[in-house]
Protein backbone atom coordinates (compact mmCIF):
# COMPACT_ATOMS: atom_id res chain seq x y z
CA UNK A 1 0.00 0.00 0.00
CA UNK A 2 2.91 2.51 0.87
CA UNK A 3 4.69 1.73 -2.46
CA UNK A 4 1.20 2.28 -4.22
CA UNK A 5 1.22 5.71 -2.51
CA UNK A 6 4.81 6.14 -2.77
CA UNK A 7 4.46 6.00 -7.13
CA UNK A 8 1.44 8.23 -6.85
CA UNK A 9 2.70 10.64 -5.33
CA UNK A 10 5.93 10.63 -7.35
CA UNK A 11 3.19 10.96 -10.33
CA UNK A 12 1.42 13.64 -9.23
CA UNK A 13 4.99 16.11 -7.48
CA UNK A 14 6.51 15.26 -11.17
CA UNK A 15 4.22 16.33 -13.04
CA UNK A 16 3.00 19.24 -11.17
CA UNK A 17 6.06 20.09 -11.15
CA UNK A 18 6.59 19.72 -14.53
CA UNK A 19 4.00 21.95 -15.56
CA UNK A 20 5.32 25.02 -13.25
CA UNK A 21 8.56 24.31 -14.91
CA UNK A 22 8.71 23.50 -18.76
CA UNK A 23 9.00 26.17 -21.05
CA UNK A 24 6.24 25.89 -23.80
CA UNK A 25 2.91 26.99 -22.48
CA UNK A 26 0.96 23.68 -23.91
CA UNK A 27 3.87 21.57 -22.57
CA UNK A 28 2.67 22.68 -19.40
CA UNK A 29 -0.83 21.99 -19.68
CA UNK A 30 -0.18 18.39 -20.98
CA UNK A 31 2.25 17.57 -17.44
CA UNK A 32 -0.57 19.26 -15.47
CA UNK A 33 -2.79 16.61 -16.53
CA UNK A 34 -0.94 13.74 -15.53
CA UNK A 35 -0.51 15.29 -12.30
CA UNK A 36 -3.69 15.77 -11.63
CA UNK A 37 -4.55 12.53 -12.79
CA UNK A 38 -2.18 11.08 -10.17
CA UNK A 39 -3.77 13.65 -7.42
CA UNK A 40 -6.95 11.69 -8.02
CA UNK A 41 -5.19 8.26 -7.89
CA UNK A 42 -4.23 9.46 -4.25
CA UNK A 43 -8.28 10.64 -3.79
CA UNK A 44 -8.98 7.09 -4.83
CA UNK A 45 -5.91 5.78 -2.40
CA UNK A 46 -7.71 7.34 0.32
CA UNK A 47 -11.13 5.63 -0.09
CA UNK A 48 -12.93 8.90 -1.60
CA UNK A 49 -14.24 7.22 -5.11
CA UNK A 50 -16.40 10.41 -5.73
CA UNK A 51 -14.10 13.10 -5.10
CA UNK A 52 -11.52 11.08 -7.67
CA UNK A 53 -13.53 11.05 -10.17
CA UNK A 54 -14.89 14.55 -9.87
CA UNK A 55 -11.33 15.63 -9.68
CA UNK A 56 -10.65 13.87 -12.92
CA UNK A 57 -14.34 14.79 -14.52
CA UNK A 58 -13.72 18.62 -13.17
CA UNK A 59 -10.13 19.09 -13.60
CA UNK A 60 -9.10 17.10 -16.24
CA UNK A 61 -12.26 17.19 -18.51
CA UNK A 62 -13.00 20.68 -17.91
CA UNK A 63 -10.34 22.85 -16.55
CA UNK A 64 -7.30 21.47 -18.77
CA UNK A 65 -9.42 21.81 -21.68
CA UNK A 66 -10.20 25.07 -20.98
CA UNK A 67 -6.91 26.18 -20.32
CA UNK A 68 -5.58 24.57 -23.78
CA UNK A 69 -8.24 26.97 -25.62
CA UNK A 70 -7.23 30.04 -23.37
CA UNK A 71 -3.35 29.53 -24.83
CA UNK A 72 -4.75 28.39 -28.16
CA UNK A 73 -6.54 31.87 -28.52
CA UNK A 74 -4.40 34.03 -27.20
CA UNK A 75 -0.89 32.97 -28.43
CA UNK A 76 -1.58 31.31 -31.54
CA UNK A 77 1.27 30.48 -34.08
CA UNK A 78 3.80 33.40 -32.38
CA UNK A 79 4.86 31.51 -29.37
CA UNK A 80 8.03 31.89 -30.27
CA UNK A 81 8.89 35.15 -31.66
CA UNK A 82 7.69 36.80 -28.51
CA UNK A 83 10.31 40.19 -28.03
CA UNK A 84 10.39 38.78 -24.59
CA UNK A 85 11.13 35.62 -24.09
CA UNK A 86 9.64 33.77 -20.37
CA UNK A 87 12.88 33.72 -18.74
CA UNK A 88 12.74 35.65 -15.23
CA UNK A 89 15.47 36.68 -13.97
CA UNK A 90 18.21 35.76 -11.92
CA UNK A 91 16.95 37.96 -8.77
CA UNK A 92 13.43 36.72 -8.94
CA UNK A 93 13.88 33.36 -9.51
CA UNK A 94 16.11 33.27 -6.38
CA UNK A 95 13.15 35.12 -4.33
CA UNK A 96 10.37 33.57 -5.92
CA UNK A 97 12.33 30.14 -4.95
CA UNK A 98 13.04 31.24 -1.61
CA UNK A 99 9.67 32.01 -0.63
CA UNK A 100 8.12 28.76 -2.18
CA UNK A 101 10.92 26.93 -0.68
CA UNK A 102 10.50 28.44 3.07
CA UNK A 103 6.75 28.23 2.89
CA UNK A 104 7.79 24.69 2.32
CA UNK A 105 10.27 24.43 5.07
CA UNK A 106 7.75 25.84 7.34
CA UNK A 107 4.94 23.72 6.84
CA UNK A 108 7.25 20.02 6.71
CA UNK A 109 8.50 21.60 10.23
CA UNK A 110 4.64 21.99 11.45
CA UNK A 111 4.09 18.92 10.29
CA UNK A 112 7.18 16.26 11.57
CA UNK A 113 7.44 18.24 14.99
CA UNK A 114 3.47 17.31 15.58
CA UNK A 115 3.12 13.32 14.40
CA UNK A 116 -0.30 11.83 15.62
CA UNK A 117 0.07 10.13 19.14
CA UNK A 118 -2.23 7.23 17.72
CA UNK A 119 -0.27 5.11 15.34
CA UNK A 120 -3.27 2.86 14.59
CA UNK A 121 -4.50 3.66 11.50
CA UNK A 122 -8.63 3.71 11.14
CA UNK A 123 -10.38 0.46 8.86
CA UNK A 124 -11.16 2.19 5.30
CA UNK A 125 -14.40 4.09 5.53
CA UNK A 126 -16.43 3.23 3.08
CA UNK A 127 -18.72 6.01 1.27
CA UNK A 128 -21.16 4.68 -0.98
CA UNK A 129 -22.42 7.84 -3.80
CA UNK A 130 -26.00 7.46 -1.87
CA UNK A 131 -24.58 8.46 1.01
CA UNK A 132 -23.02 11.69 -0.68
CA UNK A 133 -26.33 12.43 -2.27
CA UNK A 134 -28.86 12.20 0.10
CA UNK A 135 -26.22 14.41 2.29
CA UNK A 136 -26.30 17.07 -0.41
CA UNK A 137 -30.08 16.61 -0.14
CA UNK A 138 -30.58 16.71 3.17
CA UNK A 139 -28.02 18.47 5.59
CA UNK A 140 -26.04 20.24 2.69
CA UNK A 141 -28.64 21.71 0.55
CA UNK A 142 -28.36 25.40 0.94
CA UNK A 143 -24.75 24.86 0.33
CA UNK A 144 -25.54 22.83 -2.84
CA UNK A 145 -28.06 25.57 -3.39
CA UNK A 146 -25.38 28.50 -3.19
CA UNK A 147 -23.19 26.33 -5.23
CA UNK A 148 -25.77 26.27 -8.56
CA UNK A 149 -26.36 30.09 -8.03
CA UNK A 150 -22.69 30.85 -8.17
CA UNK A 151 -21.88 28.26 -10.93
CA UNK A 152 -24.40 30.43 -12.87
CA UNK A 153 -23.27 34.19 -11.95
CA UNK A 154 -19.67 32.14 -12.72
CA UNK A 155 -20.92 30.78 -16.50
CA UNK A 156 -22.54 34.55 -16.94
CA UNK A 157 -19.77 36.26 -16.20
CA UNK A 158 -17.65 34.21 -18.14
CA UNK A 159 -19.31 34.91 -21.40
CA UNK A 160 -19.42 38.39 -20.66
CA UNK A 161 -16.05 38.78 -19.81
CA UNK A 162 -14.71 37.13 -23.17
CA UNK A 163 -17.43 38.78 -25.51
CA UNK A 164 -15.88 41.03 -27.53
CA UNK A 165 -16.90 44.67 -27.21
CA UNK A 166 -19.30 46.24 -29.53
CA UNK A 167 -17.23 49.08 -30.99
CA UNK A 168 -14.35 46.65 -31.60
CA UNK A 169 -16.61 44.21 -33.78
CA UNK A 170 -17.10 47.02 -35.81
CA UNK B 1 6.33 8.63 9.85
CA UNK B 2 2.86 7.91 9.54
CA UNK B 3 0.65 8.04 6.73
CA UNK B 4 -1.14 10.82 7.40
CA UNK B 5 2.04 12.80 7.59
CA UNK B 6 2.97 11.29 4.23
CA UNK B 7 -0.25 12.79 2.67
CA UNK B 8 0.47 16.17 4.00
CA UNK B 9 4.08 16.34 3.21
CA UNK B 10 2.43 15.70 -0.34
CA UNK B 11 0.62 18.17 0.34
CA UNK B 12 2.71 20.95 1.33
CA UNK B 13 5.19 20.33 -1.74
CA UNK B 14 2.57 20.58 -4.26
CA UNK B 15 1.19 23.89 -2.56
CA UNK B 16 4.86 25.09 -2.61
CA UNK B 17 5.16 24.09 -6.14
CA UNK B 18 2.53 25.67 -7.31
CA UNK B 19 3.15 28.94 -4.94
CA UNK B 20 6.51 29.01 -7.09
CA UNK B 21 4.66 28.77 -10.28
CA UNK B 22 2.57 31.26 -9.49
CA UNK B 23 5.25 33.71 -8.31
CA UNK B 24 7.60 32.88 -10.91
CA UNK B 25 5.59 32.78 -14.32
CA UNK B 26 5.30 35.56 -16.64
CA UNK B 27 2.68 33.48 -18.85
CA UNK B 28 -0.82 34.51 -16.57
CA UNK B 29 -2.48 30.90 -17.93
CA UNK B 30 0.48 29.77 -16.05
CA UNK B 31 0.07 31.51 -13.34
CA UNK B 32 -3.54 30.97 -13.15
CA UNK B 33 -3.04 27.40 -13.28
CA UNK B 34 -0.24 27.47 -10.25
CA UNK B 35 -3.22 29.13 -7.88
CA UNK B 36 -5.24 25.90 -9.52
CA UNK B 37 -2.54 24.13 -7.53
CA UNK B 38 -2.32 25.36 -4.51
CA UNK B 39 -6.06 24.61 -4.17
CA UNK B 40 -5.64 21.31 -4.96
CA UNK B 41 -3.23 20.78 -2.10
CA UNK B 42 -5.62 22.31 0.29
CA UNK B 43 -8.02 19.58 -1.30
CA UNK B 44 -5.73 17.22 -0.75
CA UNK B 45 -5.54 17.74 3.02
CA UNK B 46 -9.34 17.65 3.86
CA UNK B 47 -9.23 14.71 2.09
CA UNK B 48 -6.53 13.45 4.19
CA UNK B 49 -7.87 14.36 6.94
CA UNK B 50 -11.14 13.19 6.74
CA UNK B 51 -9.45 9.12 5.59
CA UNK B 52 -7.48 9.55 9.21
CA UNK B 53 -9.87 11.77 11.68
CA UNK B 54 -11.84 10.47 14.46
CA UNK B 55 -14.81 10.04 12.64
CA UNK B 56 -15.11 9.55 8.62
CA UNK B 57 -18.93 8.95 8.81
CA UNK B 58 -19.62 12.31 9.39
CA UNK B 59 -18.54 13.18 5.13
CA UNK B 60 -17.25 16.82 6.23
CA UNK B 61 -14.18 16.64 4.40
CA UNK B 62 -15.42 14.98 1.63
CA UNK B 63 -18.31 17.40 1.33
CA UNK B 64 -15.86 20.65 2.09
CA UNK B 65 -13.61 18.71 -1.28
CA UNK B 66 -16.72 18.67 -3.35
CA UNK B 67 -17.66 22.08 -3.31
CA UNK B 68 -14.07 23.60 -3.32
CA UNK B 69 -13.54 21.80 -6.74
CA UNK B 70 -16.48 23.27 -7.94
CA UNK B 71 -15.59 26.68 -6.81
CA UNK B 72 -11.99 26.30 -8.33
CA UNK B 73 -14.02 25.72 -11.77
CA UNK B 74 -15.59 28.64 -11.58
CA UNK B 75 -12.43 30.55 -10.74
CA UNK B 76 -10.86 28.87 -13.83
CA UNK B 77 -13.56 29.89 -16.06
CA UNK B 78 -13.83 33.34 -15.04
CA UNK B 79 -9.85 33.93 -14.42
CA UNK B 80 -9.56 32.51 -18.26
CA UNK B 81 -12.58 35.07 -19.31
CA UNK B 82 -10.34 38.40 -17.81
CA UNK B 83 -7.12 36.77 -19.44
CA UNK B 84 -8.81 36.20 -22.94
CA UNK B 85 -10.15 40.07 -22.30
CA UNK B 86 -6.78 41.10 -21.17
CA UNK B 87 -5.35 40.16 -23.87
CA UNK B 88 -7.92 41.53 -26.60
CA UNK B 89 -6.57 44.86 -24.88
CA UNK B 90 -2.97 44.63 -24.54
CA UNK B 91 -2.36 41.40 -27.16
CA UNK B 92 -0.02 39.67 -24.53
CA UNK B 93 -0.48 37.75 -21.70
CA UNK B 94 2.69 38.71 -20.22
CA UNK B 95 2.14 39.85 -16.65
CA UNK B 96 5.02 41.88 -16.69
CA UNK B 97 3.67 44.14 -19.26
CA UNK B 98 0.67 44.71 -17.64
CA UNK B 99 1.95 47.89 -15.47
CA UNK B 100 -0.46 50.50 -17.13
CA UNK B 101 -1.15 51.06 -12.76
CA UNK B 102 2.25 51.43 -12.24
CA UNK B 103 3.67 54.85 -11.11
Amino acid sequence: MFLVFLILAALTILGTAAAMGLRKPIHCILALTVGLVGLAMLYLLLGAQFVGFTQILVYVGAVAILAVFAIMMTQGGKMNIEPHPEKPSSSTLLAGGAVAGAVFAVIAWAILSNSPSGTTTPAQPSVTVVEIGQALMHKYVLPLEIMALLLTAALIGAVILAMPKEQEKS
Amino acid sequence: MSQLNAYLLVSALLFSIGLAGALLRRNAILVLIGIELMLNAANLNFIAFWRYGPNPAALTGIMFTIFSITVAAAEAAVGLGIILAVYRHTKSTDISQMNTLKG
